[in-house]
């Protein structure tokens, strides 16, 4: 019957279901590429057991790995202890205790994260050396020899201690601030001092937290190459890198990176068994007028200590690095320094452009298709972060050279095309290298950010007339910018400290100011160091700034 | 503004069916409300028609326009319906003038400007235009949050749960206060809630839902007074089930004596007047239908009671060991255990067939 026209004849039916379909299929498609991006080193570097080199095996299992295991094991175990203590015990004083100078140590116990460990690691050397200041002056007045040797595997631990116990402290300092006030008071009106509270209430709850800042430090702990290379302590990144340069054997370079990553992965797993754990309660009033106002001496204890620590670790570094760049800044200061510093900058503002729109691509396939399947593959994509960069420099050059080979070859098959290498040599392996390792520092806050955004304001923005793009620009974007302020701030100056990934992989003439420090310390030359060490330290800064910023002034 | 007609409706989600054979008409103009307890699909049907959702079967119009149906719908953004959302859903980043500006981003700039000035004054919030959500009380968010949704002129404004963030005293006077202004712009309007005085003192409609069926979509008096089955009587107001006998086609005895009204249930072969004392009911009495009287000879005894200011909330036991429930002025305070002369004053008959 022909005789009721359909003013919505129901055309777009199919059409439009295979849209949606389509579309939730692509995004699911999209963060698997990212996710696979990060599973391929860790391919690549396994799969060169299956071509194994006899005797560079053998060369390293005899004379190599023994050192390499025994040098981890109790660089893990000293500074595991070293940064649980210092992080604890300052966390606890900072968010429960009231002393005088707790405000500013409150945030300025944070400011060693500014210091990259092999700056740290070469002031120390610097100034405690047998030839340096100390030790001169201790010999000249008062005839005192014999002070312990920094170079040693006690200075190491030492070091990466003062430079890695931020990230225990500040996770700890949450969990107190937060979970630990009220618990507390719970433990007080069951009959027990603050102080027995703390061993039988508030430690044992805040427990996982510590244990995923801790991991957090001991991935750092395996990763670093900077404060291996000036201690000339050999760990797995050094011998890497030893590797790759003096033995020019890619294979061997990537059998000790996959005993590397299987390490790294054991911390992973404690990690992401620790946040599971976390659950955080009702953030609601805070501690301030409830903290434990601390008797005369024992303040005056607090200071000390909380003040020592800091000094130690980031006051006299930072006063050092700053007379040594005036000795040589007449000198130094000149063209090729501007150089490593663009270089730097232009390294790092692309790195960081490139982790903030991949996080955003990432956090949006997680809004728009969220499931099971996607939560994996999220995960997998930003487990980069404990990569070491060493890992991630051979672990991409490898692939990337592979392609360059096939497709040379197939241009001089075809095309009488002549040439060596065509990806290699350019900035892609590093900036490669640079997403992966630094994606879940860009992802952390533009994914809390988009979850602040919720559905019924799409829902919202939807029913007053906005379409998709609209949407976009009208309402998330200006709702994200400053996620992707942070975002890019934090990925930022992560690439400008970074070391391995810029010493193994940059193109010719690619000299940064990271570059620019290994080079000036592995000559011994700690004066000249310092120029380019306080650039980096001052850009660290920001967002150090950025946290305690965001820290007191965010609501809820 | 327009008529809103769902036709048959259903949804499902997961196989799991949210919403089924829902119908009803809400008049151009008029305030109408879905009430019903957490998980009856009430949210469900306000998405579909919203175009948040599709539905599986049936239609749904705006204004004669078909806006959804088994495999098509009209995007959201094309519904020209205002929606406010039960956490309010302002943009963060706007003020308040910013938010209830965005939906006319086509008006020209001076049409705008009056246009929120306007709704401003309407929702008394001309001094705040300026101010960021944050900085206004939960009461005045959810008046920007309706003066957002009003700003387009829409067909229709939908509304979730409007009150659940507000404090009980906020929630009354806010409750009148939107139907005020629902009025003054002669919307039409479709509000979803679980609490039955906001919906008695908002809307002419009420559809009562539960388990994904509308039970019942009537007035609010009709709602209370003649409920169409034991769910409703029970979901809305307060009350008590007594055993009746039919006596014929238009009387049933119980306890507390005879009622006069049209039974509203089928009595088997023959219809009630053939019944005489043979088909049994359950009877419902409003804490209204029993009145205490002291010259009555029935007597009650006091169980339980409540002070609710201006009267008691008595809960009888009758001699036959039923109870019932009476409100009765506060100057009548019985102790517990009590005997009460009680009387029954209900006009009509409520009856259900037993269980």
């Amino acid at each position: 019957m022909p005789a009721t026209v359909d003013p919505n004849p129901p055309v777009k039916a199919p059409l439009g279901g295979a849209f949606v379909w389509a579309g939730r299929r692509a995004w699911l498609l999209s963060a698997l590429a990212i996710a696979a991006l990060v599973l391929v080193p860790v391919v690549v570097t396994f799969s060169a057991f299956l071509d194994i080199e006899g005797e560079i095996l053998a060369h390293l299992a005899e004379f190599v790995l023994p050192d390499l295991l025994a040098n981890t094991f109790w660089l893990v175990l000293g500074v595991g202890l070293g940064v649980s203590v210092l992080g604890v015990s300052l966390a606890w004083l900072t968010a429960m205790c009231e002393f005088p100078g707790r405000r500013l140590f409150d945030w300025a116990l944070l400011l060693p994260l500014a210091l990259p460990a092999y700056v740290t690691a070469f002031v120390a050397i610097g100034l405690l050396d047998f030839t340096g200041p100390l030790q001169t002056w201790l010999r000249a007045n008062w005839n005192l020899t014999g002070l312990p040797e920094i170079r040693s595997r006690g200075g190491v631990i030492l070091v990466m201690s003062l430079a890695l116990y931020p990230y225990v402290y500040l996770i700890a300092k949450n969990a107190f601030a937060t979970q630990g006030a009220i618990a507390l008071e719970a433990a007080q009106s069951l009959g027990l001092s603050r102080w027995r509270g703390f061993f039988r209430v508030a430690l044992p709850m805040a427990r996982p937290w510590i244990a995923a800042g801790l991991m957090l430090a001991l991935m750092e702990t395996l990763a670093d190459f900077g404060t291996m290379a000036v201690f000339n302590y050999d760990t797995f990144t050094t011998a890497i890198y030893k590797a790759w340069y003096s033995l020019f054997s890619l294979p061997a370079a990537a059998q000790l990176a996959s005993i590397l990553i299987l390490l790294v992965l054991v911390a992973v797993v404690f990690e992401q068994r620790s946040r599971a754990k976390m659950r955080y309660g009702a953030v609601g009033r805070s501690a301030a007028t409830r903290r434990i106002r601390l008797a005369p001496p024992f303040a005056a204890l607090a200071l000390l200590y909380a003040g020592t620590v800091l000094a130690v670790a980031f006051v006299i570094p930072v006063v050092q690095l700053a007379l040594w760049a005036r000795e040589v800044i007449a000198t130094d200061l000149d063209t090729r320094y501007w150089e490593f510093a663009w270089h730097s900058l232009l390294l790092a503002g692309m790195g960081a452009a490139g982790v903030v729109a991949v996080a955003l691509l990432l956090a949006y396939a997680g809004r728009q298709r969220p499931g099971p399947a996607m939560m994996w593959t999220q995960r997998v994509a930003t487990l980069g972060y404990a990569f070491p960069g060493a890992v991630l420099a051979v672990g991409l050059f490898i692939p990337v050279a592979a392609l360059d080979n096939w497709v040379i070859g197939i241009g001089q098959t075809w095309f009488g095309f002549d040439g060596t290498d065509i990806l290699k040599g350019t900035l892609l392996v590093m900036l490669l290298a640079y997403l992966v390792r630094f994606l879940a520092v860009g992802f952390g806050p533009v994914d809390s950010g988009l979850h602040r955004i919720t559905r019924s304001i799409d829902e919202g923005a939807r029913s007053l007339g906005a379409g998709t793009g609209e949407l976009l620009a009208r309402v998330h974007l200006p709702m994200l910018r400053a996620s992707l302020f942070t975002a890019a701030t934090l990925a930022f100056v992560d690439i400008m400290k970074e070391m391995p990934i810029t010493l193994m992989t940059r193109p010719f003439g690619w000299d940064t100011l990271a570059v620019r420090v290994f080079e000036m310390t592995s000559e011994g030359e700690w004066t000249r160091a310092a120029l380019p060490s306080l650039a980096i330290v001052v850009a660290g800064i920001i967002p150090i700034i950025l946290l305690t910023w965001r820290g007191t002034h965010t609501h809820g | 503004m327009a008529e809103l007609v769902l036709d048959s409706v259903s949804q499902a989600y997961a196989r799991r069916q949210i919403i089924a054979d829902l119908s009803f008409t809400l008049p151009e103009g008029a305030i109408g409300c879905l009430l019903g307890p957490s998980g009856c699909g009430k949210t469900t049907a306000l998405r579909c028609i919203a175009g948040f959702e599709p539905i599986q079967s049936g239609s749904i119009r705006i204004g004669g326009e078909t806006v959804s149906r088994p495999g098509w719908m009209l995007a959201a953004e094309k519904r020209r319906i205002g929606m406010v959302f039960q956490d309010y859903a302002l943009f963060p980043h706007l003020t308040v003038a910013g938010n209830v500006g965005f939906g006319l981003r086509d008006a020209p700039r001076p049409t705008r400007e009056t246009r929120v000035t306007e709704l401003l004054e309407l929702v008394g919030l001309a001094g705040q235009a300026q101010h960021y959500p944050h900085q206004l009380s939960g009461g005045q968010q959810q008046r920007v949050a309706l003066a957002r949704a009003l700003a387009p002129r829409p067909r229709l404004i939908l509304m979730d749960e409007p009150f659940s963030n507000l404090d009980v005293e906020l929630r009354e006077r806010l409750s009148l206060e939107v139907r005020d202004i629902l009025h003054r712009e002669a919307t039409t309007a479709l509000i979803v809630t679980h609490d039955q005085h906001e919906a008695f003192a908002l809307a002419d409609w009420v559809g009562v839902m539960h388990e994904g069926r509308i039970q019942q979509w009537d007035t609010p008096y009709n709602l209370y007074h003649e409920p169409a089955n034991r769910f409703v009587a029970d979901f809305v107001g307060q009350g008590a089930l007594l055993p009746g006998e039919v006596i014929n086609d238009h009387q049933v005895e119980i306890e507390l004596g005879v009622l006069d009204g049209h039974i509203p249930i089928d009595c088997g072969t023959g219809g009630c007047a053939a019944c005489m004392r043979h088909c049994t009911v359950d009877v419902l009495l409003r804490p209204d239908d029993i009145i205490h009287d002291d010259d009555s000879l029935l007597l009650a005894e006091v169980e339980n009671k409540a002070f609710r200011g201006a009267d008691f909330l008595y809960t009888l036991r009758l001699p036959s060991g039923q109870r019932a429930l009476s409100l009765v002025p506060s100057h009548h305070d019985h102790a517990i255990g009590e005997k009460i002369g009680i009387r029954l004053a209900a006009d009509h008959v409520v009856a259900f067939p037993r269980s």
